[in-house]
């Protein structure tokens, strides 16, 4: 290469670069960045489609939604590591407390801002089992039989795994009049019988799913419900256990984002239409259970729920904050059930 | 290699723009990285870091994915060796396809590679449902994704020595009266050795950082089936980067360590077998 050429390289690179590392110009458009989980991917395309035209309704402007997807600990992470989320809508309170932590990009007490626990939608873990449950699973107890094989992802990897192993402790509590030692060794027995750790919800689903691994696969209940529409529903069939978990996955508004991006009335309209009829009628009609069931317009999708007994996280772990780091962190109680003896 | 140094310099001009090109270019794409790396783990203290490396869990991932990179390297010399060498001395229908497909599991997204062999192994995948045991989902499981990635590497290192060994070589080991064993084992081979060590470090090194494709067949049981790289994961998954650099850096440490040892016994065999460096 000679000189002039190079040149002419290192013009064109210096050219480059800037356009690479994304200094376009704003975009005339607004739009509005939700950070969100994996099982959220359809509710988001339907309710996404529902805001765009409630916002030119409301204000005459076109407004654009970008909806990205993922592991809840990892979204959680891209957004402390710099993703310009306005809001993030993830699987746990303990992932957007961590953003609040790392960041201080929202305050601290974050949740207790919109009602509800910030949680617009709740769902639970429920069982999917083979057609016609040819083990005969009804209940926890059942699942650490000789021979019954569960599948669940890691907890140490996966936020809705974290639901699943709350669930199961708490059954444990329960089973044992809260005896803590009891229910860990109820746990530790349970993860005995998982031949596979996946690493996220998905992940498990296709293992139990498509791969035929497992008798029983622990599950969100709108993932199991999502499971029927996605295999056809002759091959599965959901178990209701006696007890299961509340499961609050949370929202919230990313303040400094907003502001940086002046989208604060745009982020606050879009979570507040989450608690409205209509937001609350595709929560329901995409399988999550809605915390203002009454105003939704197709009463089916409300009636399908079945009553449960559920704890909640901050009845019975005292609150994320403190699960998290007694059962997940290092050293925790998961990690202590799979040491070898 | 030739002895230039900064007093003596090639009789090639340009020496000084390509010595400062080659260091930018290494320190902006691998050093700066790396030392962030090294640098965050650093910062957690020597008894932090004491601890972290010495926890049974991370040492039993340690385990596995060196112990399996290193057994499906080995498996990936020998069978890439054939394979180049049928590629390169025969010609035979659905050569030039054999030869493309090799680099496939360089091209295929490695999060596909190994839903496809999970798929393939599961208890009820095509192959696993023959076989009396199990595949996907134990620590054979992850070995197979590891030969599947690194195969490439052996092949495609060694093609261009085999295409340039002298035939004449050959010839003259037969007519001095060397039958065909003695022929491959002393002549052929050794020529091809170092070119085999580098084929194999390369797929060892590549094996050992392997995410995507193991993940979704190796199960991830603790102590059993889980890799360092998914130990890093969950660190992360913890906010803990901290601890996720320090095994980084463990694992950076061995790998340096076991690659340093393959380039000196490469550079000792070629030494040995009278190669002109």
């Amino acid at each position: 290469m000679n000189r002039r050429s190079a040149s002419r390289l290192f013009a064109a690179l210096a050219l480059a670069a800037p356009i690479a590392f994304g200094a376009l110009p704003a975009a005339a458009q607004s739009t509005l960045t939700n950070v969100s989980y994996d099982p959220t991917r359809e509710l988001y395309k339907d309710f996404n489609a529902l805001f765009v035209k409630h916002w030119k309704a409301e204000t005459g402007e076109d407004i654009k939604i970008q909806v990205s997807h993922g592991g809840s600990g990892k979204q959680a992470r891209s957004v402390i590591d710099g993703l310009n989320a306005d809001v993030v809508t993830l699987a746990l309170a303990s992932d957007i407390d961590a953003i609040a932590k790392a960041t201080n990009k929202l305050p601290a007490d974050w949740q207790k801002r919109l009602p509800n626990n910030s949680s617009p939608y709740t769902s639970t873990i429920v069982f999917l089992v083979r057609k016609g449950n040819p083990k005969g699973i009804k209940d926890w107890g059942d699942l650490v039989k000789p021979g019954v094989e569960v599948i669940t992802p890691n907890p140490k990897t996966s936020g809705g795994a974290r639901w699943n192993y709350l669930a199961a402790w708490a059954y444990g509590l329960k089973q044992n009049g809260d005896d803590p030692e009891k229910a860990k060794a109820f746990v530790a027995e349970l993860f005995k019988h998982v031949p596979v750790l996946d690493s996220g919800a998905r992940g498990s689903t296709t293992t139990f799913a498509q791969r035929g691994l497992g008798d029983v696969l622990l599950a969100w209940e709108n993932e199991a419900y999502l499971s029927f529409a996605e295999f056809g529903d002759d091959k599965f069939e959901i178990v209701f256990p006696s007890v299961s978990i509340l499961a609050e996955p949370p929202v919230a508004i990313v303040d400094a984002n907003v502001e940086k991006n002046g989208t604060r009335k745009a982020a606050e309209a879009y979570l507040n239409l989450l608690y409205s009829p209509e937001g609350q009628s595709l929560a329901a009609k995409h399988f999550y259970r809605p915390v203002k069931p009454e105003t939704v317009s197709n009463k089916a999708d409300v009636e399908r729920f079945q009553k449960l007994d559920l704890v909640t996280i901050d009845d019975t772990f005292g609150g994320w904050a403190k699960a998290q780091k007694e059962h997940f962190g290092d050293g925790g109680v998961f990690d202590e059930i799979f040491k070898p003896k | 290699m030739s002895r230039t140094t900064f007093r003596t310099p090639s009789a090639l001009p340009g020496f000084g723009l390509t010595f400062g090109f080659t260091w930018l270019w290494l320190t902006l794409i691998i050093l700066l990285p790396l030392g962030g790396v090294i640098l965050w783990a650093g910062s957690l203290g020597l008894e932090r870091l004491a601890q972290i490396a010495s926890d049974p869990r991370t040492l039993s991932a340690l385990r596995v994915s060196f112990g399996l990179s290193l057994l499906a390297a080995v498996l990936n010399a020998v069978f890439g060796l054939i394979l180049a060498w049928i590629l390169t001395r025969y010609d035979f229908p659905g050569r030039r396809l054999v030869d493309a497909a090799v680099d496939l599991p360089f091209a295929l997204p490695t999060a596909v590679a190994g839903i496809a062999l999970a798929a393939i192994y599961a208890p009820n995948g095509w192959i696993g449902q023959w076989l009396p045991f199990k595949v996907a989902y134990t620590p054979l499981g992850i070995f197979v994704a590891l030969v599947f990635i690194g195969l490439p590497f052996v092949v495609r290192t060694l093609q261009p020595v085999l295409t340039d060994l002298d035939r004449e070589l050959e010839e003259a080991s037969a007519t001095l009266g060397a039958d065909r064993p003695v022929t491959l084992l002393r002549v052929v081979l050794p020529t091809l050795f170092p070119a085999l060590l580098t084929g194999f470090a390369l797929a060892f090194a590549r094996a050992v950082g392997e995410y995507g494709s193991v993940i979704f067949i190796a199960g991830n049981v603790p102590y059993v089936s889980e890799i360092a790289p998914l130990i890093i994961i969950m660190k992360l998954e913890e906010f803990d980067y901290g601890a996720a650099t320090a095994v980084a850096t463990i694992m950076l440490l061995i790998s340096f360590a076991l690659l340093l040892l393959i380039n000196l016994l490469e550079a000792w065999t070629r030494r040995r077998l009278g190669h002109v460096r």
